[in-house]
């Protein structure tokens, strides 16, 4: 296979990763065994796995409260994330951070946020240090259209253009804020507002992984070339509730538009239609990936089942480097 | 009179009041259609519709800010932060602009405005979403600061918050929405700014508790009563104004004094309400003031974690015995 089909091959399989991750979250919190709420990222995968194959491991991204496919695109283990999921030690943060807040340096998250907008400095100052640093590094911020009503994100956008800065901003238009629709809390154009400070902006199909890549791919390599920050608005929809406890939504969103983005946008069914048309994949190798992701998947459910709570007494362990 | 979930009453009172002066507004995000992530304002925009209902972008320091102008100029408006965590998004709003211009401008200005805020732990909801963060707005001068226990006073107290002249912030605590439940009078009634209350009549020692922690010391009281100890417990229901002649008295009758709050104990409530008690009943005490507060700690995620950060029933009954040396 060229690089190229390995590449496309890849990204299917990262987002059946996510997916086959993100269905066992919900099934856990059914079953009560996962404590406090998630944020599922079902119907988003592309945006995540375009973009993330489009870094290099030591690249930065800051992520959100709907984050574990950012996560897990960026190279995290699920064992680790479902250990922190339910709170074990063996977790990504002991089991101090829970779903909102998993952070891995090994991989260059520089953590998920909880505060919508959180990440907008955080990125950015990533993005300084590694032009400071001459790293040759980028950074990512990921976020909701929700978070373009932070002041945060503009002051950092012009801290990022004034300073030619390598940092993308990635705007998820998955259209609602939460139970509100994105049209009755954004006046304007969204991509206008990048484009006010003279950033290198795009609208982008977001269930499109290739799109979604080749975009990425654009604004990493001029920002890695010192060109300065890029913005990325990219559509798409969760399929789910805002949290999985979100169950009647109609009062927010009719059941028709869910059924017409799931039924005709599936960024995995896209993407499966596109290798198989292009004779890259066949039934066979579709169905080898999800027999093997879906037995990684249970195998790191079964292990953060079975792993160990921490102590009590580390909780006043870490407050302080 | 029937009995009354604490949200339920928070939303009559909203309701009351918006009835009663149409300056009233709600504003924050979510608080339409979807009545707030918690549902306590469900149905209000129903009645009162969409201009005085009024979902925000996720703009917090923003509509904050808004919500000061809007005070200046003649409304009544009631800003909803969804998680008190929040607070520290609209410091700026609150502490430099809303609790200084009354002052600043010689008595000129007023900015009769409210804050909704929750607060409280015990969720899995991790770091960002469990903070009890009163002692903030508590220490600076300018704003009045209220922390209902029951549904009645959260009614009473959100009512006379509305129709103050002052920038006030109410903390509701998110596990009392559903779980706490008591008996709420229909008429118009308002519970005073500043006026402490007994939750329970005791002889034995002070339990001084605030929003949460009141459900905990009358468990602990009642585990007490076992052990023959009878605990008094005083709401102060106000962290500012602070009711210091109820708290001082109760504590002067005691000989003992306690107090529990699930902000952060160092230089937070505890600290600042066992000073008065300390200044103002000294030579009636049988020993120091004692504190319970969350750990010093951000709230951890992991239940087993997350647990051990909050004052329980039983740390409270085990502080009450030694101090009463049974
Ligand atoms: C500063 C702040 N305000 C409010 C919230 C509560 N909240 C959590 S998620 C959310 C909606 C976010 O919408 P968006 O950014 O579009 O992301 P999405 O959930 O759609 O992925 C809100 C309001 C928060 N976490 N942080």
């Amino acid at each position: 296979m060229s690089a190229d089909a390995e590449r496309f091959v890849r990204m299917y399989r990262q987002m059946v990763a996510i997916r086959f991750f993100e269905e066992r979250v919900n099934d856990l919190y059914t079953r009560a065994l996962m404590p406090g709420l998630a944020h599922l990222y079902i119907g988003e995968e592309a945006i995540a796995v375009g973009i993330c194959e489009a870094l290099r491991t030591d690249d930065y991204i800051t992520s959100t409260h709907r984050g574990h496919g950012h996560c897990l695109a960026k190279g995290a283990s699920p064992h680790l994330m479902f250990a922190e999921l339910l709170g074990k030690e063996a977790g990504y943060c002991k089991g101090k951070g829970g779903s909102m807040h998993i952070a891995d340096p090994a991989t260059g998250n520089l953590g998920a946020n909880a505060i919508v907008g959180g990440g907008a400095g955080i990125a950015t100052g990533a993005a300084f240090a590694a032009k400071f640093l001459e790293q040759g590094r980028v950074a990512v911020c990921f976020f909701g259209e929700g978070a373009l009503g932070q002041g945060v994100l503009y002051e950092s956008m012009n801290l990022a253009q004034l300073w030619t800065l390598p940092v993308i901003y990635a705007c998820e238009n998955n259209l609602y804020n939460e139970y509100t629709h994105c049209s009755e809390t954004t006046a304007g154009d969204m991509l206008a507002r990048p484009r006010a400070f003279g950033i290198d902006s795009e609208a982008v199909d977001g269930q499109d992984v290739r799109a979604v890549n080749t975009a990425a791919v654009r604004l990493v390599e001029r920002a890695r070339r010192g060109e300065g920050p890029g913005f990325l608005l990219l559509d798409t929809y969760r399929y789910r509730g805002h949290h999985v406890g979100d169950i009647a939504r109609e009062y927010y969103r009719s059941k028709q538009e869910e059924q017409e983005w799931v039924t005709g946008r599936d960024p995995i069914a896209l993407h499966r239609a596109w290798l198989e048309s292009k004779g890259l994949m066949g039934r066979d190798a579709f169905e080898r990936i999800d027999v093997e992701v879906a037995a990684e998947m249970d195998a790191a459910v079964e292990f953060a089942m079975k792993a160990p709570y921490p102590d009590p007494s580390r909780v006043d362990e870490d407050v302080y480097a | 009179m029937p009995d009354m979930s604490f949200g339920d009453a928070i939303r009559m009172a909203l309701a009351e009041e918006m009835r009663r002066d149409p300056r009233v507004v709600l504003l924050g995000e979510d608080v339409a259609e979807a009545g707030t992530t918690f549902k306590v304002l469900k149905g209000l925009v129903d009645e009162f519709g969409c201009t005085r209902v009024i979902d925000t972008p996720i703009s917090e320091p923003g509509f904050t800010g808004l919500a000061v102008g809007a005070a200046m100029a003649g409304m009544r408006p009631v800003v909803d932060i969804m998680f008190g965590d929040f607070l520290a998004l609209i410091m700026d709003q609150v502490v430099n602009q809303a609790a200084k211009i009354h002052y600043m401008s010689g008595g000129k200005w007023k900015v009769p405005m409210v804050v909704r805020a929750t607060m409280g732990a015990s969720r899995r909801s991790a770091a960002q979403h469990s903070q009890s963060l009163h002692a903030w707005p508590s220490h600076i001068p300018g704003l009045k600061v209220a922390m209902p226990s029951t549904p009645y006073d959260a009614k009473g107290l959100l009512k006379a918050a509305i129709r103050d002249d002052n920038p006030v912030i109410i903390f509701e605590d998110k596990i009392s929405y559903t779980k706490v439940k008591g008996p709420v009078p229909e008429d118009d009634y308002v519970v005073p700014l500043g006026v402490a209350d007994i939750k329970r009549q005791g002889r034995d020692i002070t339990l001084v508790a605030t929003s949460s922690m009141v459900q905990v010391a009358l468990g602990a009281a009642a585990m007490l009563e076992e052990i023959g100890i009878d605990a008094e417990i005083v709401d102060p229901r106000t962290t500012w104004p602070l009711d210091e002649k109820t708290l001082i008295e109760s504590a002067r009758k005691t000989s003992r004094a306690m107090v529990i709050d699930e902000g952060y104990f160092r230089y937070g409530v505890t600290g600042e309400i066992a000073s008065v008690i300390a200044e103002g009943a000294f030579y009636d005490l049988d020993g120091p003031v004692r504190r319970l507060g969350a750990r010093h700690v951000p709230i951890p995620f992991s239940p087993v974690l997350e647990d051990v950060t909050v004052p329980t029933e039983r740390d409270v009954f085990d502080l009450a015995r030694t101090m009463c040396n049974k």
